[in-house]
């Protein structure tokens, strides 16, 4: 990916973004399409796809067979550079000294951000999403509705490719006739998970992920994206045709050098270079938002980490599309003042109210699937099936402890083995010889593990703040966390175990594990989805929230707001999708005041 | 990354002064370490490997087993993962060079699993030396697997006995990772894919129909 040293770099852009992934990458597509000249700064290195890649290795081709280490907490083959729970040089702190208040925080520094790496589960939210205090009276309500960012939806969908189906569920929307690519078939264990959701009530469903199972029709989508603009439309269509369809092979978590799946670096970036209108300034570690006398936003303010140098670049607007804690840790930073706490932070709330993702997950060993006849069962390198949460009419009578939902992800039963033992130990214990791998070659393949993936109402006790005493490598003050879950997720998590256990037994199977009590010893820890949202909430009154409906800062209304740092609650539903919906949106706002001389 | 064919190996007096320093590490903490010698303290790979690139054990960091345990490691392999009528013996697939580079690796996991793994071998000549007079490399298939048999099928009556059960649980582990990440692994247990496909069927009906399920996918 073509970056510039900051020494050729303009005098001045229409907008500087910072972060290269979903928000930044959807926000460079747009605003570069229409003309405007930006300049993103990225804070770890390039990367290309195209080169840098596994797509093919195997376990008996890398370091300990691929298994995870402190260096790729993901596994060697991981898409993630110079990044995970723990980033060399770049520490955050923690409040308390509790495990359960403590947060984890996924990081990724390289070109594309999490885009590279991120499981390709690209879900919209529901009506009931954007209006969660009006649901159920916990939360607060979005200053937006569903109907205000479907249209945004489709063109992310038509622009990125997901594949799904269409099932009329309540607060899961279908996407328009032809939008959505055709789902993958299902896998055995999927079947087999699905027949059992019919005992128990669980409906499963086909999956919508961001990976191409047909080809893009370049022919006809630009169009439909950018009306009336012909630049655009062939820069796009070119773009689309570059990129193939899966091949039904490599995890997509690997990232995909043919282009099969989302990734910002494979998707977003190449037609924004391409329209000659975006710069891209790599190692590049924001530090500030830069302010004038007339409290507009100038600029950025950043580390050039190649050279330990202060740099600025300047802007008629500013995007924040870092990440919600980096983005929440650039505002705290960028005092002066007209800001002495932090810009655009009048109402006091920058770094409040961050979410994650309630997770947990149950494993079930299916006697049913046992010794079946080998095949590949690879498909698109992620989940084809998920069930969407189904238990609203129980949630309205009082039926269940705990508000809003989860949806369950139910991956591949016969991914490629290596690393680690393919199957659980305790079913091989005692064996050696033939009979071991007869052992092997009986249960590979015939253990499920059912995961939940819930809401987490926002509440006062989780937020992020600026460290005042460490600071990074570069000198840059460092975020601390803050933490705490409440009953509502706890009883989320209780409630996921028992409907798993469930499914599992309706399986015929056995749960490999002891049911744990406490929904403590099940609940993931804070931001161990890696879905960290909120901490610049939007919202209708200045006074509690720190952007308006369009993601623009009630304070500074040139600085603008694309990550999930703006999101008001966290549905389910993971946050991608919604992130470069509302970074479109954000960016059609732009280029209206762009044209009327306003920014 | 080394291209020479001999994985990449280091003396034991080397091997010894690593693991002191980085024992040294874990008692004194990061800047315990300051004042001291510790150049020759193994490296992980980064944060930023070529991931893409094609490796073997001894590529990242050197191999440590001595050629005793080594020949220990292969002997005991091979009579937990024989060549069969499933696949090849452990030993034909790498899998003792990848124990080795598990062993040796400088990550916490793997340091802790050295910890049980090398006092397991040591064990593991004990008895053997115990019941044959010979160290366990030495011992026939016949006496080898004998030993195994005792091993898990007497683990709880004697202390020695359940400790070596505990390691060969933790070995055995160890193998299955390295042998079923090979084509030849794959074959034998089963898995079929890594390869690039114009469509994706789904479960071939055969697989349905044992199970019992219909494809609900059109």
């Amino acid at each position: 990916m073509p970056t510039i040293s900051i020494d050729q770099a303009k005098v001045e852009y229409d907008v500087i973004i910072v972060g290269s992934g979903a928000g930044g990458g959807q926000m460079a597509y747009t605003l570069t399409l229409a003309g405007l000249k930006c300049c993103m700064l990225e804070a770890g290195r390039s990367y290309d796809p195209g080169s840098e890649t596994p797509m093919f290795n195997r376990p008996d081709q890398a370091p300990l067979g691929g298994a995870s280490t402190p260096d790729k907490d993901m596994g060697f083959w991981d898409a993630t550079v110079d990044g995970g729970w723990e980033v060399p040089d770049e520490p955050y702190t923690q409040g308390s000294t509790d495990k359960n208040e403590q947060f984890t925080w996924w990081r990724a520094r390289m070109m594309g951000g999490r885009t590279n790496h991120w499981g390709r589960i690209s879900l919209r939210n529901g009506p009931y999403d954007f209006k969660p205090y009006s649901y159920d009276g916990l939360g607060f309500d979005w200053p937006i509705s569903y109907e205000d960012v479907a249209p945004y939806y489709d063109k992310v969908e038509m622009l990125i490719g997901v594949h799904g189906t269409n099932e009329g569920m309540e607060n899961t929307p279908d996407s328009p006739p032809g939008v959505l690519l055709p789902p993958p078939k299902a896998r055995i264990g999927d079947l087999v998970t699905q027949k059992a959701g019919k005992k128990v009530g669980v409906p499963v469903v086909s999956i919508h992920r961001a990976v191409l199972t047909k080809r893009l029709d370049a022919d006809t989508i630009p169009a439909k994206l950018h009306p009336g603009n012909k630049w655009a439309q062939d820069i796009v269509a070119k773009s689309m045709r570059a990129r193939a369809a899966c091949f039904w092979a490599t995890p997509c978590g690997r990232g995909c050098s043919i282009k099969a799946t989302y990734q910002s670096t494979t998707v977003h970036l190449p037609p924004a270079l391409e329209t000659g209108n975006l710069d891209i300034i790599s190692n590049a570690h924001a530090r500030e938002v830069m302010v004038g006398a007339d409290g507009k936003a100038t600029g950025v303010l950043f580390i050039d980490k190649t050279t330990g140098r202060e740099e600025r670049v300047k802007g008629k607007a500013v995007v924040l599309a870092a990440s919600s804690g980096e983005t929440v840790r650039i505002l705290l930073n960028s005092k002066s003042n007209q800001f002495p706490d932090g810009i655009a932070n009048r109402s006091g709330k920058v770094g409040k109210y961050i979410m994650d993702t309630v997770a947990m997950g149950l494993k079930g060993q299916i006697p049913a699937l046992e010794n079946l006849p080998a095949h590949n069962e690879d498909g698109t390198g992620g989940a084809h099936v998920y069930s969407p949460w189904w238990a609203y009419e129980a949630q309205r009578k009082g039926k269940l402890s705990f508000a809003r939902g989860y949806h369950v992800e139910v991956p591949n039963t016969r991914s490629m083995p290596g690393g680690n033992s393919p199957v659980s130990m305790s079913y091989l214990r005692g064996l050696h010889g033939t009979k071991l791998k007869e052992a092997a070659r009986r249960y590979y393949g015939s253990f499920i593990s059912l995961a939940s993936r819930g809401e987490m109402i926002p509440n006062e006790h989780c937020y992020a703040e600026i460290d005042p005493v460490v600071k990074d490598k570069w000198g840059v003050p460092v975020v601390r966390w803050h933490w705490k879950w409440t009953d509502n997720e706890l009883n989320m998590v209780m409630h996921a175990q028992q409907t798993f256990a469930e499914m599992i037994e309706a399986m015929g199977g056995t749960v490999t594990s002891k049911l744990a009590t406490s929904g403590y010893d099940l609940i993931r820890p804070g931001g161990n989805v890696k879905h960290e949202v909120g901490g610049a909430r939007m919202g209708d009154n200045p006074a509690d929230s720190v952007c308006n409906h369009r993601s623009q800062t009630w304070d500074v209304k040139n600085l603008f707001l694309c990550d999930a740092s703006s999101f008001t609650s966290n549905p389910d539903k993971n946050p991608t999708l919604t992130i470069m919906a509302l970074s479109w949106r954000c960016a059609d706002y732009i280029i209206e005041e762009s044209a009327k001389g306003n920014i | 990354m080394h291209t020479e064919q001999q994985p990449n190996r280091i003396s034991r007096r080397e091997v010894l002064k690593w693991f002191a320093t980085a024992a040294a590490a874990a008692q004194l903490g990061a800047t315990g370490l300051l004042g001291q010698e510790s150049g020759a303290l193994p490296q992980g790979y980064g944060s930023d490997p070529k991931v893409a690139g094609i490796y073997k054990p001894g590529d990242f960091w050197p191999l440590t087993l001595d050629r005793g345990q080594h020949r220990l490691v292969t002997f005991l392999a091979d009579l937990i993962l024989p060549e069969d009528q499933y696949g090849p013996a452990a030993s034909a697939l790498r899998v003792p060079d990848f124990v080795d580079e598990w062993v040796s690796a400088p990550y916490p996991r793997q340091q802790s699993d050295r910890k049980k793994i090398l006092p397991g071998l040591v064990r593991m000549n004990e008895l053997s030396q115990k019941q044959h007079g010979k160290d366990f490399a030495d011992l026939s298939v016949r006496q080898g697997t004998s030993l195994l048999d005792e091993i898990v099928g007497n683990g709880s009556n004697s202390v020695q006995l359940k400790q070596a059960g505990d390691f060969l649980h933790d070995f055995t582990s160890l193998c299955l990772g390295a042998y079923y990440g090979t084509p030849a692994g794959w074959k034998a247990i089963g898995y079929v894919g890594n390869t690039p496909m114009a469509s994706f069927d789904g479960p071939p009906q055969a697989v349905l129909d044992l199970v019992g399920v219909v494809q609900t996918v059109k």
